[in-house]
């Protein structure tokens, strides 16, 4: 039985829909936000400092010769200012966020509380490695955790997102073929399926390789058959991801492992989907060579938590020797970084993809991630996020038009079949959405489908949770199906700002402020 | 000219003599929504029947232009790098991408006609 509201308790329904002119702008206590240039009071400051004393220049002529024209502004209208634009957004922590592919989890305070432990808030990359043993440690228990899940041997920890984590592969795996071909390889096609993340078939083609799609079968999955077909002496690798972003499983893993192999190519899998299935399957009993894993998604802070994301890559037996520098090793006396050519002894690693260590913070939160919840809690997580997202789907296929048959995996996709006829798109009715009170799916991705809609609830949200944004969604289907279009194409009412425009966004950027003098000049 | 020429990937191309003007149909524009960028490519450059000829973007997404049929680019439409709208409101007129000098003018032949890519459409719907 589905859970429903109170409805009988006093909301804001009853507030005026088209709210009255204020003198400021500011609406109840909904402020409005000047930009800090137009707050500017020149000679304010929120320091006080003495006067610099006179110096000898010694820039030969370099010195700065016009003001840089910062704003002055004092520490409270600072505060202020960012206190008020953090609440015009939108976050994890106020609700909702199902945003397709992007694992949008909640970021537990317990990972925000070790991470702010001294011993690690105060490490800088340079400081001796004998005084940084426990980062060390907690680098490589992370590193063991992770192949351990995977059921990989090796793993490069340094990249420092997901598409950075695709770079370090496809590079490790384009080393392992020139290697193998005493020089550079004439293997130069990289297959990808329709259904990939777009940053796949980037990647292939910024190390080099042209990219051959995959067509999708009826069922969302990829074609053996035509995959098959396209194999040749040129196919350098095929990139997978599983599941898919259709929310599938593929479930011809070990096929099309079989397949690459005895063409002597190798198998990239993209992880960005690991939380469907972490605990359960380990993506190397599958066959494949290299897998990047988001920890900014299967291992909480989404989206980096409001910092960097973290990209590590497991890799097989084959590409190992490739994994770039830095990395850990570790005898009776401690732990130590290899950080030079000179130190990899048979190793031939590809260099270096990023300055230091890899993003040392999400190391920390991922691995107290994955203490608290263990191998047990790891495979609940998957299962959650599944059950999560079959529900959403089961509770909308009677009034919203699924894609494919279920059961899907961590999310599930819907396309605009059931807007047919009605005059709303599926960007009109993500807007409505606002509207209601929740962040969009993602939409009009994957592009394998017409208008898509990518729901990804994870298994943060509660059954009370999913009610409610089922509500809504049964409410918005059935309102566009009853021909009320207009508060599709007018939405959103109820934002600080209504409708922007994207394409004069896209077309016509405006990506820096002018003061008002120069905008005027500008214009003459 | 020539009646349009259609491919399955949604361009068309109008024959004069042994220069093709190529766009993308109507439909296609229609399905990629507002266009807001479109690269070009250089003047001079040989295509083969099927490879990337420009890329175009839109709100929703980003797709390749490939070319109908080889040829040689001998001019491209340098009105869409200031007005990508063009793609917009005249698909199969002003918002033309490439024209390409065709050694084999009996290439188009294998594309559709009019009536055979309107049934063509009708199918993906």
């Amino acid at each position: 039985m589905a859970h429903s509201r109170d409805l009988s308790r006093p909301r804001q329904a009853g507030s005026p829909v088209a709210a009255r002119d204020t003198v400021l702008g500011h609406q109840g206590l909904r402020l409005e936000e000047d930009l800090l240039f137009e707050l500017d009071s020149p000679g304010l400051s929120g320091v006080d400092l003495p006067n610099v004393p006179a110096v000898e220049a010694r820039l030969g002529g370099l010195e700065r010769r016009s003001e840089i024209g910062l704003p002055g502004l004092s520490e409270p209208e600072i505060v202020r200012h960012y206190t008020r634009l953090s609440q015009k957004n939108y976050a994890i922590d106020m609700g909702t966020y199902p945003l397709g592919s992007c694992t949008m989890k909640h970021n537990p305070r317990l990972n925000e509380k070790v991470v702010r432990l001294p011993g690690f808030a105060g490490l800088h990359p340079l400081q001796p490695v004998e005084t940084a043993q426990g980062a060390l440690e907690l680098i490589d228990a992370t590193a063991q955790w992770l192949k351990t899940l995977t059921g990989m041997p090796a793993i490069a920890m340094s990249p420092a997102a997901g598409a950075h984590g695709e770079l370090c592969g496809m590079m490790a795996i384009r080393a392992a073929l020139d290697a193998r071909d005493g020089g550079e390889t004439p293997r130069r096609r990289v297959l990808v399926p329709e259904s990939a993340h777009g940053t796949n078939p980037a990647t292939a083609a910024a190390c080099g390789f042209t990219v051959d799609p995959i067509p999708a079968n009826d069922d969302g999955r990829v074609d053996v058959a035509a995959f098959a077909a396209k194999l040749g002496d040129d196919v350098a690798a095929v990139m997978l991801t599983n599941p898919n972003t259709c929310g599938l499983f593929e479930p011809d893993m070990i096929e099309i492992a079989r397949l690459i192999h005895q063409a002597d190519g190798y198998f990239y899998c993209d992880g960005a989907n690991f939380n469907a299935i972490v605990g359960r399957v380990r993506p190397g009993d599958l066959g494949i060579d290299c897998m990047h894993i988001n920890l900014h998604k299967t291992f909480s802070t989404p989206h980096g938590g409001g910092g960097p994301g973290a990209g590590p890559v497991v890799l097989s037996e084959a590409l190992a020797p490739f994994a770039p520098r830095p990395w850990i090793v570790h005898d009776g006396d401690g732990f130590a970084l290899v950080e030079n050519d000179a130190d990899t002894g048979d190793a031939t690693p590809i260099g270096r993809l990023k300055g230091f260590h890899g993003q040392m913070g999400m190391f920390v939160r991922a691995f107290a991630y994955m203490l608290s919840h263990g191998k047990d809690g790891l495979s609940q997580v998957s299962g959650d996020a599944v059950l999560n997202a079959n529900y959403v789907m089961a509770r909308l296929q009677d009034v919203m038009t699924p894609s494919f048959e279920g059961p899907c995996m961590h999310e599930c996709l819907f396309d605009d079949r059931f807007l047919d006829g009605s005059g709303v798109t599926t960007l009109d009715f993500s807007k409505a959405m606002i509207d209601e009170g929740y962040h969009p799916m993602t939409m009009y991705f994957p592009l394998v489908v017409h208008g898509a809609m990518l729901i990804e609830p994870t298994e943060t949200e509660s059954k009370r949770g999913l009610d409610d944004f089922i509500a809504v969604m049964r409410r918005l289907a059935e309102s566009a199906r009853a021909g009320e279009q207009a508060r599709f194409t007018g939405a959103p009412e109820f934002t600080p700002r209504r409708r922007l425009d994207e394409t004069m966004a896209a077309r016509k950027p405006v990506l820096r402020w002018f003061p008002a003098a120069e905008t005027a000049e500008a214009a003459e | 000219m020539s009646e349009l020429k259609y491919t399955e990937d949604h361009e068309w191309i109008s024959l004069d003599g042994d220069i093709g003007t190529v766009g993308i149909t109507d439909y296609a524009q229609e399905q990629l929504g507002d266009v807001v960028f479109v690269e070009l490519p250089d003047v001079g450059k040989t295509l083969a029947k099927g490879e990337e000829a420009a890329v175009i973007e839109s709100v929703k997404a980003a797709a390749e232009i490939y070319a109908p049929v080889d040829g040689e680019v001998t001019e491209v439409n340098a009105a869409l790098n200031d007005d990508p709208s063009l793609v917009n409101t005249d698909a199969q007129g002003k918002g033309w991408f490439i024209k390409l000098r065709i050694g084999d003018t009996g290439a188009t032949d294998g594309l559709m006609d009019d009536n055979a890519y309107a049934a063509f459409i009708d199918g993906l719907n």
